[in-house]
């Protein structure tokens, strides 16, 4: 089970009495305001949570799994999550494997 | 762009909801997020990615200051997949800044 975006705009429905349509724009717009930021090349922090980060990655030698052949790795902006110490130690906490 | 920033662009769009609601709603969401990972669950959001734990075993660490072994127990730390979408449009920003090097 994994919590999707389904469930967080039933909990905005729920909590803070959005409608539903509201609540499922909501989720969806908070989101997209991410994405759209990292593809602006904007860092973006969300204090107690986490931080995500663009990275610059440079050409390297590939390979085609399938077939064996080389082939290089074009150079890239890739995206990263650096969690916050608050996120950290909750998750640090938490024990119990199945 | 921060926490208040993107509550900032969604109130903006969202001009019939009160910008109180939607600073509620932006916190009710990290909070449920948070208390998902820290109750072991996995977040997938298409097009945006994916949240899960990975396990870091214990180990031996030093006390930088007085250089002293120190036994860490095993924990568990938040990971982030970016999914498709996420991954091309993040990497479309630098294609529009630097043209691919021609192939030889």
């Amino acid at each position: 089970m994994a919590l999707t975006k389904a469930e967080m705009a039933e909990k905005l429905f729920d909590e803070l009495g959005l409608n539903k349509r509201e609540a499922k724009e909501m989720v969806e717009m908070f989101f997209e305001k991410i994405r759209s930021s990292l593809e602006e090349g904007n860092q973006v922090k969300l204090s107690g949570f986490g931080n995500f980060d663009l990275r610059e990655k440079k050409q390297r030698p590939g390979r085609n799994p399938k077939t064996g052949e080389e082939i290089p790795i074009s150079a890239r902006r890739v995206v990263t999550f650096r969690p916050g110490q608050k996120l950290k130690a909750r998750v640090e906490a938490y024990a119990g494997r199945e | 762009m921060t926490k208040s920033d993107l509550i900032e662009a969604i109130a903006k769009q969202q001009s019939h909801l009160a910008h109180r609601d939607v600073e509620l709603a932006v916190k009710c969401i990290l909070e449920q997020m948070s208390q998902a990972l820290a109750s072991g669950e996995r977040i997938e959001i298409r097009g945006f990615g994916s949240f899960s734990l990975h396990y870091r075993p214990p180990r031996m660490g030093r006390n930088p200051k007085t250089g002293d072994s120190v036994a860490l127990s095993g924990k568990y730390v938040p990971h982030f997949k970016p999914g498709k979408e996420l991954r091309e449009r993040a990497n479309r920003g630098i294609q529009k800044e630097t043209p691919p090097a021609d192939p030889k």
